[in-house]
């Protein structure tokens, strides 16, 4: 017995699969290249939506994914970062760098202010309270005229290029590499984060909040820390969003369907894995371009009719999500039976 | 040294008294086991000591410190683990992420949380299984689970809700053993058992609950002659 509980104390941490790393590795590579190909500005603009819609799935994927809250209001971080750093631009002429942080900063504090009552409710009815959220803030801001009202906020533009104000007029590409730098930010942050202590305790207050009382975790709290978190990640796509248009008003960044756009594409691609927001936005967002572009508008709903398409799907043939068609033993750690 | 004082303890449920002035003390290192028919309180008063329920009124001291009215997260912190009647382990978790969640209150750094973690699952005798999902284990074995993951929270009180309740009777020996083992590293105990053989077999003392009152309390030879144990417990078990 003794040797193997020596042989177990001597396995490494986590599953380190060569064939994972190698894979990754050069999907970085790649995305880092794809710009060199010459992609036009369509093309560019679908990878800038993939990653971005990626990192707020993920954001997304850390209330629910983690620490089990279904949240239905997150387009309100969306809007929170996105007019943080084009009010603060316009009218103090601070750079969208910093201000990035300002919206970070001003979402945590609406998470922390949201979450002391509402995470109070648990299942259905926090779900409902934070739809309701959502709608409360494209309300309020509709009518708030220091942030231009329902007519929104148009961001002065610099003549030129400009990394400073971060604006780019003459290509995608610089959007291009700003997005893809985020996304990776994130993705790696998220997955440290399901590796820490945070990130168990998370899944403990996920899976069984009274036995994650009696392991000493404040379930309360947990819940608060991890919609903190995930408001601080929805945030700062918001920010680059409103740099990427330059235009921004309440129904288009505080929109219903910003929160559950999030929503299908992490349970589409696996909600609770750190991969599924990535492999959900790269299936959905492309659905969701291509239909625009060729049925017009806002694509005649039919996109809308796709997700539901596919989320039936899904919820009866993988209610886990994409990823678990990849398999097991590639992506956990492998079992000795 | 007494480890735990319960002092007049009560909850009613509407104009059920689930629990009616219990009061009890329990000494370091030793076993309490507590019986009693189905609704006589024993979950319910577990649920008072760790505080998953506020009691109406009374006291709980822990080490002559009052955690009447602490949080359940609180209460564990101060040293008090417990299991559930009905289990409720991480079900998609494995076995040692299971564990190591209850590891982390003492330890920091991952490392040491998974070799914490891996030393209790060998303790409980399921070091093959470590990777295995926690839905994926038998009954038995998730009740090691969760005596594993109590344990690794470092408790000096372990409460833990019918170990042996549910699962076939060859599992039934090595879970005592494993009880007995754990009472050798100090911890104390109180366990609640319907298995009368096994409560007298490793108790130091027993609490008889009927209807929410407790109607005996002593060591176990002296609970068998309880006159008032054997007419609401003990008689069917005599008789067969």
């Amino acid at each position: 017995m003794e040797s193997k509980l020596i042989a177990a104390k001597s396995e490494p941490l986590w599953n380190t699969n060569n064939k994972v790393i190698s894979i990754v590795g050069a999907l970085v590579v790649l995305l880092f290249t794809i710009p060199l190909f010459g992609l036009n500005s369509f093309y560019l603009h679908l990878f800038i939506m993939i990653f971005m819609h990626a990192v707020m799935a993920q954001s997304w994927n850390v209330i629910a994914g983690f620490s089990g809250q279904i949240s239905l209001g997150h387009g309100a971080f969306f809007g929170i970062g996105a007019y943080a750093t084009s009010f603060f631009y316009m009218q103090f002429g601070i750079t969208p760098w910093i201000s990035i942080f300002f919206g970070m900063f001003i979402s945590a504090i609406f998470a922390v202010l949201i979450g002391i009552p509402m995470l109070r409710l648990s299942g259905h009815y926090f779900a409902i309270a934070t739809l309701l959220i959502g709608i409360s803030f494209q309300v309020v801001f509709q009518r708030w005229d220091l942030v231009g009202a329902a007519s929104g906020l148009w961001v002065t533009m610099t003549p030129e290029d400009s990394w400073i104000a971060l604006q780019f007029h003459s290509s995608k590409v610089p959007y291009y590499y700003v997005f893809l730098i985020f996304f990776l930010i994130t993705f790696f942050v998220v997955w440290l984060l399901s590796r820490s202590k945070l990130g168990y305790r998370l899944r403990a207050v996920r899976d069984d909040p009274q036995a994650a009382l009696s392991l000493c975790i404040n379930v309360s709290n947990y819940k608060i820390i991890a919609y903190v978190i995930s408001a601080m990640i929805m945030a700062p796509m918001g920010s680059l969003f409103a740099q990427y248009i330059l235009i921004i008003d309440p129904d288009r960044v505080f929109n219903i369907e910003i929160s559950i756009i999030v929503l299908l594409i992490t349970v589409l691609g696996g909600i609770g894995n750190v991969w599924g927001p990535i492999i959900g936005a790269s299936i959905l967002i492309p659905i969701s371009e291509y239909s625009r572009i060729y049925l017009g508008g806002t694509g005649g709903a039919v996109d809308l009719i796709f997700y539901g398409l596919i989320l039936m799907i899904i919820c009866i043939f993988r209610p886990n999500g994409l990823i678990s068609l990849i398999p097991k033993d590639i992506l956990e750690r492998k079992k000795q039976r | 040294m007494k480890i735990l004082s319960v002092e007049n303890l009560s909850r009613s449920f509407g104009g059920i008294k689930a629990n009616d002035n219990i009061s009890f003390e329990v000494e370091q290192g030793s076993i309490l086991g507590i019986i009693g028919p189905n609704g006589a309180g024993k979950s319910t008063l577990f649920d008072l000591i760790t505080g998953y329920t506020k009691a109406d009124n009374g006291k709980v001291k822990y080490f002559e410190k009052n955690i009447f009215g602490l949080s359940p997260d609180k209460i564990s912190n101060l040293g008090i683990g417990r299991t559930f009647q009905k289990l409720k382990p991480f079900a998609d978790q494995t076995l040692l992420e299971n564990v190591m969640i209850g590891a982390f209150v003492k330890e920091q750094n991952i490392k040491e949380a998974r070799d914490k973690a891996l030393e209790i699952i060998d303790f409980v005798d399921l070091i093959e299984k470590r990777h295995h999902f926690a839905k994926e284990l038998s009954t038995g074995q998730r009740k090691r689970l969760e005596m594993a993951r109590a344990m690794a929270i470092e408790p000096k009180l372990l409460l833990m809700d019918e170990v042996t309740g549910g699962v076939d009777q060859k599992t039934i020996p090595g879970l005592v053993e494993l009880i007995k083992k754990l009472k050798k590293t100090g911890v104390t105990i109180i366990t609640i058992e319907h298995n009368i053989n096994i409560i007298m077999e490793i108790s130091d003392n027993v609490l008889a609950l009927d209807q929410g009152k407790s109607i005996a309390f002593g060591p176990p030879k002296e609970i068998q002659k309880n006159k008032l144990v054997i007419d609401s417990y003990l008689g069917t078990f005599n008789a067969a």
